[in-house]
């Protein structure tokens, strides 16, 4: 921020800095004004026409939903819960199986990211298995779980993990080899051991690329939950959407995408957050700097 | 100016006469296989010694295999024939008592300036109260007091050399290795630097290897100028620079007379090799 207010107020002499500080002000505002008229009428055109062509009859609102539907029957959901008891207890169960599953595979891609980013030799043993491995649909893992460990929560924070892992690992494993050859030197003239090298060096410089692939690793995580929910399950929004599908209901398949969104949507400014408060001594982004 | 000279010498003299600060390079030779299988020399039969607590420069056109020479004196590659000797031993692994700074900036962005600083302590063990308070004592002496907080890209260019050579030397190291520390950076700033380098150097007075592009710099610090032919890279001459130190402000050095004539000498024998390798260079190219 405050090469921003140098930069403008550097050419413009003495008494004339607060009104030059304060158009460039005004100036953002209206961008960001703009942008945001920009958005609210995309919004409107998009559901405003969705609930347009399904008033008058162009697009079936009993295949495609219509907004005002979702919207009510959301109300309802919340209100009186589903035929197997209370949304909110949905809710919490595909957020619990998602939260564990993706703590399980971010664990786990970042040690075995980094252990296998550390050796040559693990990382030449078990690369071509990985390979084959990250290869193979996992989605389709669900299904043995489900047989494996029935239709309890197990198989869903499994799958999710699974999910989870493949990303961060291929993360975390880039990031280790990304690291500086001259910082690493450094160290080791320095008189860092192998251990003090991991600490200070490898994983500090690894968790710019372990936080960024964060971001998509819970949308995942959230999938994974949901499709071992839909495969087999007796509680979870999974399971409101495979019921909502048997009865031809699109609106309630809409109103839990739209939970949904906003679970991942919450998570991930969490994981802002975090990436924020980690990530501390990065320069801002270019983009961060409004240039006038 | 020879009796200020004396004067200047003394108070170091003990720490100088330590042997362990010599370094004897003797038939160095390193070669390496390219990926297409051929065996590429870098250094053939390199030789040169650098007395304890002598500012060594080392010159040569580009690709000599100067930085090759560095890795192995700091034990952070082996050579393929001769050897390393430090203090009489031989280097096997990371050297004790080297620190090195390189032309890139090795700082971590992570961390910040006292804790790049506190880096070598910490890696030695040294409790964490008494590396805090020489890490601030190290900021200080290179003029970097009230910046402890900073991180590394919010410094200039300068700043953060400063930085780096108070990581460097904090651990008070018998041989200070630098590849081309200075060269990034614009020419005032650099001349700067090299005068707070030799104040620094003679506090606490390491042997040091400087490789370097700028002849100038060469021979306005160090004691002894080392000529590296290329491809592959071996010693062609050795001048020994017998400007009286203190040597003063590394600006107004250059126009006394002895440095002109040694800096012509050295000039000369340098030309040749920079010429060869650029006509290589350009002939490969095009």
């Amino acid at each position: 921020m405050s090469t921003t207010s140098t930069v403008s107020a550097a050419p413009v002499k003495g008494g004339a800095q607060p009104s030059a500080a304060a158009a460039a002000k005004r100036k953002v505002r209206k961008q960001a004004a703009l942008q945001w008229a920009g958005r609210i009428i995309l919004a409107a055109i998009v559901i405003g026409g969705w609930q347009a062509f399904t008033t008058w009859g162009i697009v079936d609102k009993f295949f495609f939903g219509q907004p005002t539907g979702i919207a009510k029957r959301l109300v309802e959901l919340f209100q009186k819960g589903t035929e197997n008891g209370s949304y909110y207890a949905d809710i919490w169960t595909t957020v619990q199986e998602a939260l564990i599953g993706f703590v399980l595979g971010t664990v786990s891609g970042v040690v075995f990211g980094i252990a296998l980013g550390q050796s040559r030799y693990l990382s030449g043993v078990l690369g071509p298995y990985i390979k084959v491995v990250n290869a193979i649909p996992r989605i389709v893992l669900g299904s043995i779980f489900m047989i494996a460990f029935g239709i309890g929560t197990l198989p869903k924070v499994l799958l999710a993990a699974v999910l989870v892992f493949f990303i961060v690992f291929f993360n975390a494993f880039q990031g280790v080899r990304e690291v500086d050859p001259n910082i690493l030197a450094n160290a080791k003239v320095l008189g860092a051991s192998e251990l003090q090298i991991i600490r200070h060096v490898t994983v500090p410089s690894a968790l710019t690329w372990i936080i960024a692939s964060l971001h998509s690793a819970f949308g995942f995580a959230i999938v994974g939950a949901l499709v071992g929910e839909v495969l087999g399950a007796q509680k979870g929004l999974g399971l409101v959407i495979k019921t909502a599908q048997d009865n031809f209901d699109p609106n309630g398949v809409f109103a839990t995408m739209v939970v949904i969104a906003v679970i991942v949507l919450g998570a991930e400014w969490l994981i802002g957050k975090l990436e924020h408060r980690l990530l501390a001594w990065r320069p801002p982004a270019p983009s961060e700097v409004s240039s006038l | 100016m020879a009796s200020r000279n004396d004067a200047a010498v003394s108070p170091v003299a003990e720490k100088v006469g330590q042997d362990s600060a010599r370094v004897e390079i003797s038939g160095l030779t390193k070669r390496f296989l390219t990926p297409a299988g051929e065996v590429f020399t870098a250094l053939q039969d390199v030789s040169f010694t650098v007395e304890p607590g002598q500012f060594c420069a080392v010159v040569g056109p580009t690709g000599c295999g100067k930085s090759t020479t560095l890795s192995m004196v700091s034990g952070l590659d082996r050579p393929s024939e001769g050897s390393v000797k430090v203090g009489g031993r031989e280097v096997d692994g990371v050297t004790d008592g080297v620190s090195f700074m390189f032309q890139a900036d090795a700082l971590l962005p992570w961390k910040t300036v006292l804790g790049n600083v506190l880096m070598g302590p910490i890696f030695r063990g040294v409790p964490k109260q008494k590396a805090q308070a020489s890490a601030r004592d190290w900021l200080r002496r290179v003029g970097l007091t009230g910046f402890e907080d900073r991180y590394p890209h919010q410094l200039s260019g300068g700043m953060r050399k400063r930085v780096a050579m108070a990581a460097a030397l904090i651990n008070e190291p018998r041989i200070l290795i630098m590849d081309e520390p200075f060269g990034a950076l614009d020419v005032q700033t650099k001349a700067i630097m090299s005068n707070e380098l030799l104040g620094l150097w003679e506090q606490i007075r390491p042997s040091v290897i400087f490789i370097t592009h700028d002849l100038d710099e060469a021979v306005a610090l160090a004691d002894r100028v080392v000529v590296m032919t290329s491809g592959p890279g071996s010693v062609k001459a050795v001048f020994d620079i017998d400007l009286p130190r203190p040597r003063g402000s590394v600006q107004e050095i250059r126009f006394q007379p002895r440095f002109i004539e040694l800096q012509h000498q050295i000039w000369d024998s340098l030309r040749e090799e920079v010429e060869r390798a650029y006509a290589r260079t350009a002939g490969g190219t095009a």
